[in-house]
């Protein structure tokens, strides 16, 4: 019959550790019968979602309206609205430096803009190159995969390998006194830095966008395009009255996802400015929460939470548009 | 596809053979420009983390790794560096003995005799290409990465294999049984997809000081492995697996867990192969969590530790960058082997 | 023991009821077929025989054993499944090891039940390939196989020729039939194919809506059927109704008149008629003769099968389509007028409220069995 193997040793072994293994849960299997076993079976991951994931959340509400600087709830005395209001206090909301915690509004508009210029950047980059890959080109493949390669870095890499190309002796200054401008030390300036906090932002998820809206592209029927063709349709008009439409709920989709990704802005500019500089110039919101619980040893926790939740509320609405334009889309 | 296209005929290849118009140049030139821009600060990143110390810091940059050659020369105590002189129409390789002001005085290494004062508009560098490993040794060896690198490891390797279990069981009982409370809890388990951890980190910390789990790697390998993404992709892929098969193990006396790892699991390699390359990229990048809760330097991640080292040795661009590259590498191997994998992967998911 | 007890298996799935009270007694070494149309409840009720499905109400008993609480696999069963099922991971040795391995058989024992289970089968040369490369038949054997090792008191199967082609579907009945005699173990055999069940059964239960209609062999099913709709299922082409009305009482039966002034005789018990009953008249196409008189039948078209031909037809002035069947060859031209007649004894009669047939004359009962 059957000859040994060497894949019959690794087999028997493993038959081994499972039939240790599979004791107690065909144990349990007896006791219980087979319809309890998909409790059984859910056990280990709502136990961990339960801990890790929803007791957190019914604690992060509570824990807005605590101050002190303890750590459990027992420990910090109830403050009601009062982190609340020094975070809202206000006298002119666009002037942050008249607010009472003028770093929070700092982070805020910083945020904002930066919210509104990369979701503009990312998504129109993505666009053009999802468009252009859906023609019938060569080497689709290759290029989508060069697009999709910074998405699997990691944001750590992604801030330290531009912080080096922007760097005073880096590549891009070389280039520019190649051309005769003088170098710059662009993560110093509060333009240029922000400039390239988008810029950044734009090369490391544009790849993941792009996918995203080539898979809605090849979607569109292509009898659509050869009844353009014979309707003599000219490119443009084909464009924006066929394909842009029919992509209009894939657009929609990605613009709410970037909005909620772009809001939660902090990793890679973290490490490429340096913690949000110059100055304040690129602190945003996820690192004034950051910086407030856990950036010193102030551990300021009852604010950083009352900063989280209005920040939740805000991704809320956002993730409650998209499911409801996911819903349309289905429909 | 006829066997006689050239390549050009090929690479140019558009949708209406034999004219190329405007729209396809901008096109090539977009995607050749978006080609650069990505692989340009990699590449520059990459060449630059062999270069040496004294080397990387030169304004402007050569583009290969580069140095000094150095040679020792009868007469002198410590090595000499080596310059190409040009002295009266001809040119040498002379070391140099010192420099005053615009003056550099040289001497012939093979036959040194009094040093010959030239002008330093005259002399430039001799450089050989040289790769500065010590920019990889050292900071192994020397500082902590060795043991941000095994922190590392260890965290993706676990973390990856937990995720897969755990996640493949959630997956199995909400796709192959129907019980009470079966759609609630699916629903509760993707509605986790909206609650990002920049919303819960304060409370997170809360809950993993209490179950003493702060500065210590469990305590990021743990609270990651329940994944929604997880669940919902090996969900899914299981769902086409027909349930007479689950059947034909149960008249086969195979008890409900045997049926979980030997139908159920072989049967959804490919579905836990694209969770496992996820999961390793996910605990292999994953930053702002660790940052969170490790705070001895030997627990640190890779990510955290790089992100710490270049706070303190901001100047060590050659460490740095050596370091960097030593964990952009990794991903680098596993996505040019599984780049089909993960781009389908994400656009079959609509997740990363 | 293979003998199988259903007593008022009742199987609800929320408010909808797909077993109403089935009760059924298998003898042991019996090949039993469950027949109905899709969605009459016999896929479910051999499922629940299984084990695969829990029941609402009632009892099963397998060798004289309680075994409603019981896994499939205590129930000593063994199942072969529509879509074979076969693990597609596993060579098929693997395949069919699996359920011995579970069941903590010696390596020993194991080789040798699948190497007899392949020698039955002519399965030796397959033994180390996966279930993809295999063609469909060889698929199915390895499912039957699979069922084989287990030696199992009661085989189950769902459906099992319906994945395969005509002419193999043929050659797997009569494989299937051979090894029913082979092992002498009891089969239960789930198909919507009544050439299947009059082939194969030894016993036919035939469901419909939940419920069973009537279980017979295969010929009192097919002389005798109890209603309208056991009547309309088996057989095929499928029986014709006229519409009828008692009009006479006789010893031997009874006479029916369904128009044209032809009156049909029927071996119904006079008892259970009266005169002036409406009632419903059933012919199969085979029992009707061509001749001089009779009913008066419209010719439309013809199916000449070379052995046999089909003359498909209306009464004169009616609507329903009538089917006679004649052997040979026999080629009218539509828009022949036929008379046609019942043969003597091969008229059935059905209450039209009910649908109950009316019970036959006693002779006459005895008379049809000589005749099968």
């Amino acid at each position: 019959m059957s000859t040994p193997k060497a894949t019959d040793f690794g087999g028997r072994a493993l038959d081994f550790v499972m039939g240790i293994v599979e004791a107690p849960i065909n144990g349990f299997e007896r006791l219980m019968g087979r319809k309890r076993m998909p409790y059984l079976f859910l056990a280990p991951n709502l136990i961990l979602f339960g801990i890790f994931t929803f007791l957190p959340i019914a604690i992060a509400v509570g824990y807005a309206f605590t101050g002190g600087t303890g750590l459990f709830v027992s420990e910090r005395p109830f403050v009601g609205l009062d982190n609340f209001r020094q975070l809202l206090q206000c006298e002119d909301y666009l002037r942050p430096g008249s607010c009472r915690e003028s770093l929070f509004w700092t982070a805020i508009w910083n945020t904002l803009w930066f919210v509104g210029f990369n979701v503009a950047a990312t998504l129109l980059v993505a666009l053009v190159t999802a468009l252009i890959l859906n023609r019938a080109m060569a080497a689709r493949g290759f290029f989508r995969a060069m697009f999709f390669y910074p998405v699997l870095l990691s944001p750590v890499v992604i801030g330290l390998i531009w912080k080096w190309f922007l760097d005073r002796n880096g590549l891009l200054n070389a280039f520019l006194q190649m051309l005769g401008v003088p170098p710059e030390i662009f993560l110093l300036d509060v333009g240029w830095s922000r400039f390239f906090v988008v810029v950044v932002s734009v090369w490391f998820h544009m790849g993941f966008y792009t996918l995203i809206l080539l898979a809605g592209l090849q979607a569109i029927p292509k009898d659509l395009y050869e009844a353009a063709a014979i309707d003599a349709a000219s490119p443009r008009r084909t464009l924006f009255r066929i394909t842009l439409p029919l992509l209009g709920p894939n657009l929609l989709v990605v613009l709410i996802l970037l909005m909620i990704r772009s809001v939660q802005i902090f990793d890679e500019a973290w490490v490429l400015t340096n913690g949000g500089g110059p100055g304040t110039a690129n602190s945003f919101i996820v690192q004034y929460i950051y910086q407030m619980a856990f950036g010193s040893d102030l551990r300021l926790f009852g604010l950083a939470s009352a900063a989280s939740v209005l920040m939740g509320l805000v991704l809320l609405a956002l993730t409650l548009i998209q499911l409801r334009l996911g819903r349309k889309m289905e429909s | 596809m006829s066997q006689g296209l050239s390549p050009i005929a090929f690479l140019t290849r558009t949708r209406r053979p034999g004219r190329i118009g405007v729209t396809d140049i901008l096109s090539w030139a977009w995607l050749i420009l978006g080609t650069l821009a990505v692989l340009i600060p990699v590449v520059w990143a990459g060449l630059s983390s062999f270069k040496p110390a004294a080397e990387i810091t030169r304004f402007p940059p050569t583009l290969l790794p580069r140095a000094a050659v150095q040679q020792t020369v009868p007469g002198f105590d410590a090595p000499l560096s080596l310059w190409t002189v040009d002295i009266d129409g001809q040119r040498r390789e002379m070391a140099m003995v010192r420099r005053i002001g615009l003056k550099a005085q040289m001497v012939d290494p093979s036959n040194p005799g009094p040093p010959i004062s030239v002008d330093v508009k005259n002399i430039s560098p001799v450089q050989r290409l040289t790769i500065a490993t010590e920019n990889y040794t050292d900071p192994l060896t020397r500082f902590d990465f060795l043991t941000f690198l095994k922190n590392s490891v260890f965290v993706t390797f676990v973390a990856t294999l937990l995720t897969l279990i755990v996640n493949a069981l959630a997956a199995f009982a909400l796709s192959k049984y129907r019980f009470r409370g079966e759609k609630a809890i699916f629903v509760l388990i993707i509605s986790t997809l909206m609650i990002p951890l920049t919303v819960v980190m304060v409370p997170a910390y809360l809950v993993i000081v209490g179950v003493g789990l702060v500065d210590s790697l469990w305590g990021i390998i743990i609270p990651t492995v329940a994944s929604p993404t997880g669940v919902f992709l090996l969900r899914q892929y299981m769902l086409t697996i027909p349930d007479e098969l689950i059947e034909a193990a149960r008249v086969d006396a195979a008890s409900e867990f045997r049926i979980f790892w030997r139908i159920v699991l072989p049967l959804t390699a490919p579905a836990l192969a694209v969770l496992a390359i996820f999961s390793v990229l996910w605990r292999w990048n994953d930053f702002l969590w660790p940052l969170i809760v490790l705070s001895s330097r030997e627990n640190f991640t890779l990510q955290v530790g790089l992100n710490a080292f270049q706070g303190e040795f901001s100047v060590q661009w050659n460490y740095i960058l050596a370091m960097t590259f030593l964990s952009l590498a990794p991903v680098t191997v596993v996505f040019l082997f599984l780049q089909k994998y993960i781009t389908t992967g994400i656009a079959g998911t609509g997740m990363k | 023991m293979g003998n199988l007890k259903l007593t008022n298996v009742t199987k609800a799935f929320g408010a909808l009821t797909v077993l109403h009270g089935i009760d059924l007694t298998i003898d042991d070494g019996k090949f039993v077929v469950f027949v109905g149309p899709s969605g009459c409840g016999k896929s479910t009720l051999l499922r629940i025989i299984a084990g695969l499905e829990d029941i609402s109400a009632g009892g099963i008993e397998i060798g004289g054993r309680d075994v409603v609480q019981l896994s499939p696999a205590e129930r000593k069963i063994a199942m072969v499944f529509q879509s074979y099922a076969l693990y597609p991971h596993m060579s098929v040795r693997k395949n069919l090891a699996f359920g011995l391995e579970n069941l903590k058989f010696k390596r020993s024992e194991i080789e040798t039940r699948i190497a007899e289970a392949a020698r039955m089968l002519a399965l030796e040369p397959y033994l180390d390939r996966k279930p993809r490369q295999l063609s469909g038949g060889q698929r199915q054997r390895v499912a039957i196989g699979r069922s084989i090792v287990r030696n199992p008191d009661i085989f189950l199967f769902d459906e099992p020729l319906s994945n395969l082609d005509a002419a193999l579907r043929v050659q797997t009945r009569a494989e299937i039939t051979r090894l029913h005699r082979q092992l002498g173990t009891t089969m239960i055999y789930v198909t919507h194919d009544q050439v299947e069940a009059m082939t194969m059964a030894d016993e036919i239960v035939v469901l419909n809506g939940g419920r069973i209609e009537q279980v017979g062999t295969p010929l009192e099913l097919f002389d005798n059927p109890r209603n309208l709709f056991v009547a309309g299922f088996l057989g095929s082409p499928r029986m014709n109704i006229l519409k009828g009305k008692v009009t006479a009482l006789g010893l031997a039966g009874v006479t029916i008149d369904a128009g044209y002034g032809a009156p049909l005789t029927a071996s119904i018990d006079p008892a259970a008629a009266k005169v002036g009953q409406a009632v419903l008249v059933g012919i199969r196409p085979a029992h009707f003769a061509i001749g001089n008189e009779g009913l008066p039948f419209v010719v439309q078209y013809h199916e000449s099968l070379g052995t046999e031909t089909y003359v498909y037809g209306t009464l004169e002035g009616r609507g329903e389509q009538i089917i006679v069947h004649q052997t040979g060859h026999f080629a009218p031209r539509p828009g022949d007028l036929l008379r046609i007649m019942p043969l003597p004894g091969r008229v059935h009669v059905f209450d039209p409220e009910s649908g109950l047939a009316l019970p036959q004359s006693v002779s006459q009962r005895s008379d049809a069995h000589e005749h099968a």
